[in-house]
């Protein structure tokens, strides 16, 4: 396959970016969209230009770290991670526009590369379960309905990839707070801290600069996890009912 | 682009009411009190095929609900002023919202899809400023100003509709509105019931979207069928 590819390139944090055309030529249509950048790479680097910075990490679709717009979708036109995404996907010929997440709380570090710290400071303010540490409980002993485990195993899968925010024409980062709440809102581990675990993480999304969701649902339709819009609603109801209860 | 990177910090007392959820409660609680104001508006209009002198008793009566315990026009005053304060809670959260997301994405993307997306739900801000203005026309029209585009009367509430309707791109005008409100409803209905945590599971969203559109389509056809009807002829004074 012959590709034009459309990059943004950006050399810093602070330092202004602009769209750069690249072609490529005899790409397999077996190869990653990763491992594609990096035949592209490694030609920047024999030429002595600066390769492009993009992130990644375990290339199976399960670390969250990769994640490019593709084509104006996040993680490209299939719904899987970019790593796990294949130039097979695309036609000979095809020019190829890859983006940075746009979102003003993903600063872009570089080229391709943004700063998703602001995800981990929702974690951080209240994307937890306080326990004991010590010996593991036996596994048995707090029963939790079947139902309720399966949904609870289903959107834990959420990598934090960034994709839901990438995606939402408010760059609300809802889905992602909804699978957290959701997932822990569903165990008995997660019912004590479950009213301030709602305020203090939407408060902290709001605090770093997200969107408010309109529920469009661009979001789960990029999600390479496949979340359902059911954990907003969610998200919203356990919300409501810390109004309820005063917080 | 190119702004200094700001330190990050964690938010020390949060408070549930201060958060864009709290704005989006707001939107849908509002919401539901125009939906039902719609619903009784629609149902008053149809009256104008029952003729001059229904159409009119109805609009008097409105007038007289509640006396003599209430004065002239007392419940239509109390239901005005929850409406203008819906109005205000409306659209102070749509503004508020509005601006966060535009600052949430001040560097656009070169090529963006909308994936996912039904046009409804990305017209609700454009089409909901759409009704606003046709409210403020409304209102001149019908009842604060009272302006009859063909220069008649005004003091009779059906004559007043028969000529505002007889004029083609008056009707024109109401049928637009219509269509901006039936799209503002098809997503606003189901963003709601999402917004109040009642869709927590696919059939249940599934069920609210089939509600909102069947409810869309009811109040944009209902509205619809008084002016077309004038327009052709049906309705007469």
């Amino acid at each position: 396959m012959n590709l034009t590819l459309k990059i943004w390139r950006q050399s810093g944090p602070t330092s202004d970016g602009a769209m750069h055309t690249y072609q490529l030529a005899d790409v397999s249509p077996d190869m990653s969209f990763l491992e594609m950048l990096d035949v592209l790479n490694e030609q920047l680097n024999e030429k002595g230009e600066e390769p492009i910075a993009f992130d990644s990490d375990c290339r199976e679709g399960i670390c969250g770290q990769c994640g490019l717009m593709i084509n104006g979708d996040a993680h490209g036109p299939e719904v899987t991670t970019t790593c796990q995404l294949h130039m097979r996907s695309f036609t000979d010929g095809e020019t190829i526009t890859i983006e940075p997440w746009r979102s003003d709380a993903f600063p872009v570090l570089r080229d391709l590369v943004v700063d998703r710290g602001a995800f981990d400071r929702i974690i951080q303010a209240g994307g937890f379960v306080s326990v004991n540490t010590g010996s593991a409980p036996e596994a048995h002993s707090v029963p939790v309905p079947k139902d309720d485990a399966d949904r609870a195993f289903n959107v834990a899968t959420c990598i934090g990839c960034g994709a839901c925010v990438a995606a939402c024409p408010n760059g609300s980062a809802s889905l992602f707070m909804g699978a957290k709440v959701t997932h822990l809102g569903l165990l008995p581990q997660g019912q004590p801290e479950r009213d301030e675990r709602v305020v203090n993480m939407v408060a902290q999304h709001d605090h770093e600069g997200f969107g408010g969701c309109t529920n469009i649902g661009a979001c789960t339709a990029a999600c390479p996890k496949e979340i359902p819009l059911d954990v907003i609603s969610q998200l919203n109801k356990d919300l409501r009912t810390a109004i309820k209860h005063g917080h | 682009m190119s702004t200094q990177l700001k330190t990050p910090t964690l938010v020390k007392g949060a408070r549930a009411s201060r958060t864009t959820i709290a704005l989006k409660l707001g939107m849908a609680l509002s919401g539901f009190v125009f939906l039902g104001f719609v619903l009784a508006h629609m149902y008053g209009n149809l009256k104008a095929f029952a003729g001059h002198d229904a159409f009119n008793e109805y609009a008097e009566h409105l007038r007289e609900i509640g006396e003599p315990m209430l004065p002239h026009e007392g419940l239509l005053w109390i239901l005005r002023v929850g409406l203008i304060g819906s109005l205000v809670v409306h659209v102070y959260c749509a503004v508020v919202l509005w601006r966060r997301a535009a600052r949430a994405r001040t560097t656009k993307y070169v090529m963006k899809k909308q994936t996912g997306a039904t046009r409804a739900s990305l017209m609700m801000r454009w089409g909901g400023v759409t009704i606003l203005l046709f409210l403020v026309w409304h209102l001149l029209n019908f009842t604060i100003g009272k302006v009859n585009v063909q220069g008649g009367a005004t003091n009779d509430p059906y004559n007043l509709l028969v000529d505002t309707f007889d004029v083609w791109w008056s009707t024109a005008i109401y049928i637009v509105a219509m269509l901006a409100l039936g799209a503002h409803l098809h997503h606003g209905i189901w963003s709601a019931a999402q917004t109040l945590g009642w869709t927590g599971t696919a059939a249940k969203r599934q069920r609210a979207k089939t509600v909102g559109f069947v409810i869309a389509l009811i109040v944009s056809v209902g509205f619809s069928l008084v002016p077309l009807a004038v327009l052709a002829g049906i309705i007469t004074k």
